[in-house]
């Protein structure tokens, strides 16, 4: 009879953390930021059909990165955890800081006693009655949330995006400050973005019920500005210098 | 919240009824004879007439249980999302229940699949909660609801009628229900034209309540004392809006005021109805003449 072999639990949770997070890193970032009429997120996608950011609930949105599968499960699992809340309570009673709770705990349930962690970072967002109120939570994949205030980057290369930004962010930005601070960042010096590249939504503060609300199309062609083509020596996209994937999310 | 991995129970897909089903919260159907025990607030009178663009409902604000008016103030025309709107006759609560239930539905798929569900999905989503009530309906707590709404997709204003079965029906002018929509109906249908302007719509759906109201004593009038009126809405592509009160008021004043004068209630004996479009003569009748006879409309009917 054979023996499985010894395994220390630190290597264990070791190794699993190194799959979720090589799983991450295979994907495009994303970029949160408060701005003066609320919550700006701006996601490097080039799908305009399968979705990063998407609504939760009335002031509140969800986004993710890593494999698509996992956070559009857990993005659903969200929906249906708001809806329930809200009709059994009442709508003012949904919040995104017991939402981020309930994500937290899956993950970590999901981290330490599943076979595969799942491969994702989320985002939950509030946007507040006033900029005060904004709420940001961040939850990593072995269930790990942090709050942030000012702006929150999720994915592969968070911390330079992150680095970019910190120099960007200004407290009262508007739409379109903020839109570049965003773009720019997540493009890095070597890259520029242009609006087939993103997917874009706000949380707005003056957009009655349902705060959230997606920039697509003309206008938001008419805040990122296009790179235009041959203009440079070296025409930069956005795929072209990312390494081939495959189970990447989109 | 459970863990999407680990649910046992069936999956709801982007039914959020079937989600309470799943959890076990569906509200549970009553024993016995409830209509006949007790007096159960109903609302009343309520219609829907497609104009040029789009669709205007209309409902009165009175609820009554038996010969008491239980609330004066109840709104029964509720917007279901952007683009379509419900308005409900019936045991005034279970009908409040369905139309949150249905204004859910709707926004729950919409997030769950990231899109709308098309105007003919919405109306058998309504269809199919009429019929599910149908247990509570045999025990006296019957809801039949008006479903309107603007079709993006082909770009017309549509409305739905419902039977207690959970039956569709299709209109295409105009749609009423409630105790006072015989009375309400008939003023519809003589004032109908096709491609009515947005003002002649509101002016016709207003009078067929306020006909509806002087018929049957379970449909409120205008309450001038109170500065109550109808709750009025229109739903067009540019979606559901609600017609101020304010104009309602206006509008109520001018057709008042027509009714009023005296060669107008002549008239008014002969024919129960009154053309659309006509505007209101402030003439010396004065309005607060008009007022009174008003305000004693609007409050309960002597037994």
């Amino acid at each position: 009879m054979s023996m499985p072999f010894y395994v220390a639990p630190e290597q264990v949770m070791k190794d699993r953390a190194d799959y979720a997070r090589k799983g991450i890193a295979r994907g495009r970032s994303l970029a949160a930021l408060v701005y003066a009429e609320g919550i700006l997120i701006c996601a490097e996608n080039t799908s305009h059909t399968l979705r990063k950011i998407s609504e939760i609930y009335d002031r509140i949105g969800f986004a993710g990165v890593g494999r698509y599968n996992e956070f559009d499960q857990l993005r659903i699992a969200g929906v249906r955890h708001a809806d329930l809340k809200g009709y059994s309570f009442s709508r003012d009673d949904v919040d995104a800081r017991s939402l981020a709770n309930q994500y937290a705990q899956i993950l970590g349930q999901i981290f330490t006693h599943e076979m595969k962690p799942m491969e994702v970072e989320i985002l939950v967002a509030e946007v507040g009655a006033a900029m005060d109120d904004d709420q940001m939570f961040h939850i990593l994949y072995d269930g790990t949330v942090m709050d942030e205030r000012n702006f929150m980057v999720l994915g592969g290369e968070a911390e330079a995006i992150a680095e970019r930004l910190r120099e960007s962010w200004r407290a009262g930005l508007g739409l379109a400050d903020a839109m570049q601070a965003a773009t720019s960042a997540l493009a890095g010096p070597d890259r520029t973005l242009n609006a087939g590249d993103l997917e874009v939504a706000v949380l707005g503060r003056a957009n009655g019920r349902r705060a959230f609300r997606r920039i697509e199309g003309p206008e938001l062609e008419l805040m990122v500005p296009a790179a235009p083509p041959g203009s440079e020596g070296e025409p930069v996209t956005s795929t072209a210098d990312l390494p081939p994937v495959t189970d990447e999310a989109p | 919240m459970t863990s999407p991995f680990l649910r046992p129970a069936p999956d709801p897909g982007p039914s959020f009824v079937e989600l309470l089903r799943v959890n076990d919260r569906l509200p549970p159907v009553p024993e016995g004879d409830v209509g006949a025990r007790l007096s159960v607030t109903h609302g009343t009178t309520v219609v829907a007439l497609r104009y040029a663009d789009g669709v205007v409902m209309a409902g009165d604000r009175r609820a009554t249980s038996g010969h008491l008016i239980s609330h004066r103030a109840m709104e029964k025309v509720y917007p279901a999302d952007r683009h379509s709107g419900v308005a409900i006759a019936g045991a005034a609560g279970p009908a409040m229940e369905m139309v949150k239930l249905f204004q859910l539905q709707l926004e729950h798929y919409e997030k769950v699949e990231g899109a709308e569900l098309s105007l003919d999905g919405k109306a058998n989503q309504l269809s199919g909660m009429v019929r599910s009530h149908l247990p509570a309906a045999m025990q006296g707590l019957a809801v039949v609801p008006l479903f309107a709404g603007y079709d993006t997709r082909r770009r017309i204003g549509r409305l739905f009628q419902y039977d207690i079965t959970g039956g569709r029906y299709e209109e295409g002018n105009f749609a009423t229900t409630g105790s006072g929509s015989l009375h309400a109906g008939t003023v519809i249908k003589l004032g109908y034209r096709d491609n009515l302007e947005r003002g002649g719509a509101i002016e016709l759906a207003i009078s067929a309540l306020f006909q509806a109201a002087d018929e049957d004593s379970a449909t409120g009038g205008p309450d001038l004392v109170r500065g109550i009126y109808p709750t009025v809405a229109t739903i067009s592509a540019a979606g559901f809006e609600r017609v101020d009160d304010t104009e309602v008021a206006q509008r109520f004043r001018d057709l008042v005021d027509l009714l009023a004068t005296p060669d107008s209630a002549a008239q008014m004996g002969a024919s129960p109805t009154m053309r659309p479009g006509m505007t209101g003569l402030p003439g010396a009748s004065g309005a607060s003449g008009a007022s009174g006879a008003v305000g004693a409309e609007g409050g309960p009917s002597a037994p």
